[in-house]
């Protein structure tokens, strides 16, 4: 095989392709003709930058055909899209990017775009964002599912893009750069009770997958590997991918948090707030 | 006032959320075991191809529309899974009623084409009793019908000898007479099992 049969999709999607054309399309156009004093560092631009790509990569690159055949790499596939990835772009604030493109969308259509608004102010209560986070782990996990979603076409791509988005929304909400003192987003302490929670509700299914003697996901058994793997090997592996690297991403966030949330002790007032206290 | 309305309506907002959440999972896990199979019905496409036959001669899936029909992959040098569920087919579809055993029809795609010619084809499934089918084709013709129906394969390093062994799927596809994917049969079905399900599909739409 040649380097370009690995570049190229393995199942080929212009939905896909065309969507992360356009995030990388309004990103540069937006870094180009922002003020100066707005653009993000290199090392911003770095980040977000890899962390779309990486998440390109395991959708429309060689790496898709071995994830759709391999239990372990599905895992890794999965670590990309929901944790590495989202937390790149997270991390990388692409807020200035957002609030350019965003101060030129015509008032009118900022009036039709509210109902999205809602939806996200929704999704991102702590509770929820929570449920969603684990809840989407465990629910293409569970096994009849799984191998639904390994078998459907259209299943699959549904389950790699919940994946992603999900990611993106809950890596945003933990790592949201306002500080919540002045501003509505959530509290440091509340962002660190939730990675924790995801952390060990992540551990027991990776623990149980790790643990299990019998084959639990015997689609790949069923449907062909991509190379000749050992299935218990495949399983242990896929079970490792979901049991550890995931809990050190709940700790690493929750060591950022911490170090923002000491940064930013007694830095702020809020008036607002205290206005708030006074008048309840 | 905004931050205020979603203050308040935290609590409630997530309990509905929950509740919609746990009806949604629920509907996932209906119950649909009427089949010793796995019911794949709109999981997959219906059953097409562009391959060639044990006499050489170019087929597609519409050429044998009408019946019930058994994918199944592999290669004649397979040692034990391919001969095993060939068997198993066999003894399903002529454990049949005479009439029923010619509405199925198994075809076997050998995924080996460098070894397989259309002659050591029709010599294996000879063997495998009269309604089963041998076919083949190039390796871009028969990576697509494996991608179509969400399975692979790999060739192994040959050995001192020349033999390689094939990865293949181990599962038999199960399409009804137009040509729908109906039922995915593990190899851990018995005979018997299989037949249940096959009387079930021809006699659903005949």
């Amino acid at each position: 095989m040649s380097l370009l049969d690995y570049l190229l999709p393995y199942d080929f999607s212009p939905l896909t392709v065309l969507s992360y054309m356009l995030v990388m399309g309004f990103y540069g156009i937006g870094l180009l003709r922002m003020p100066e004093q707005d653009r993000p560092g290199a090392l911003r631009i770095f980040a977000f930058t890899l962390g779309v790509i990486i998440c390109y990569a395991v959708m429309q690159t060689r790496l898709d055909y071995y994830a759709q055949y391999m239990f372990f790499v599905h895992r890794g596939q999965h670590l990309i899209l929901h944790h590495i990835g989202p937390i790149l772009i997270a991390l990388s604030n692409p807020l200035p990017i957002m609030g350019f493109w965003f101060a030129r969308i015509n008032p009118r259509w900022k009036q039709a775009l509210r109902p999205i608004g809602w939806a996200y102010k929704l999704l991102q209560q702590p509770f929820i964002a929570l449920f969603l986070f684990v809840g989407l782990i465990y629910f293409w996990l569970w096994p009849p599912i799984h191998f639904d979603a390994m078998l459907s076409r259209d299943l699959y791509w549904v389950m790699n893009w919940s994946m992603l988005l999900d990611g993106l929304l809950f890596w945003w909400l933990i790592f949201d750069p306002r500080p919540p003192a002045i501003t509505s987003s959530l509290g440091y302490g509340k962002r660190m009770l939730i990675l924790a929670v995801a952390g060990v509700l992540q551990m027991i299914l990776g623990a149980w997958i790790v643990f299990s003697r019998d084959m639990v996901y015997d689609v790949y058994e069923v449907c062909g590997r991509a190379w000749p793997l050992d299935p218990e090997v495949d399983q242990f592996l896929g079970g490792l991918l979901t049991y550890i690297p995931p809990a050190m991403m709940s700790i690493l966030g929750i060591l950022l948090i911490l170090r923002r949330a000491m940064h930013e002790d007694g830095k702020y007032t809020n008036p607002s707030k205290n206005l708030e206290e006074k008048a309840s | 006032m905004n931050t205020r309305f979603w203050r308040h309506r935290t609590k409630a907002l997530s309990c509905i959320a929950l509740m919609v959440m746990s009806i949604l999972l629920t509907g996932c896990f209906g119950n649909d075991e009427d089949w010793h199979g796995k019911d794949i019905s709109g999981l997959m496409p219906g059953l097409e191809f562009d391959l060639i036959n044990s006499q050489g001669e170019p087929v597609s899936g519409s050429d044998y529309s009408g019946r019930v029909r058994m994918l199944f992959f592999g290669f004649t040098s397979c040692p034990d899974v391919c001969p095993t569920a060939l068997q198993k087919l066999n003894q399903a579809a002529s454990g049949l009623d005479p009439e029923l055993q010619d509405e199925v029809l198994t075809l076997f795609v050998s995924v080996d084409p460098k070894r397989d010619t259309p002659e050591r084809l029709a010599e294996y499934v000879n063997f495998f009793g009269d309604n089963i089918v041998g076919l083949t084709g190039t390796e871009p013709q028969l990576r697509e019908l494996a991608k179509r129906y969400r399975t692979t394969f790999g060739y192994d390093e040959p050995g001192p000898d020349g033999n390689y062994a094939v990865s293949h799927s181990s599962a038999v596809y199960i399409f009804d007479r137009e040509g729908d994917p109906r039922l995915l049969v593990r190899p851990d079905l018995s005979s018997e099992e299989i037949r249940q399900d096959l009387v079930a599909l021809i006699q659903e739409d005949s």
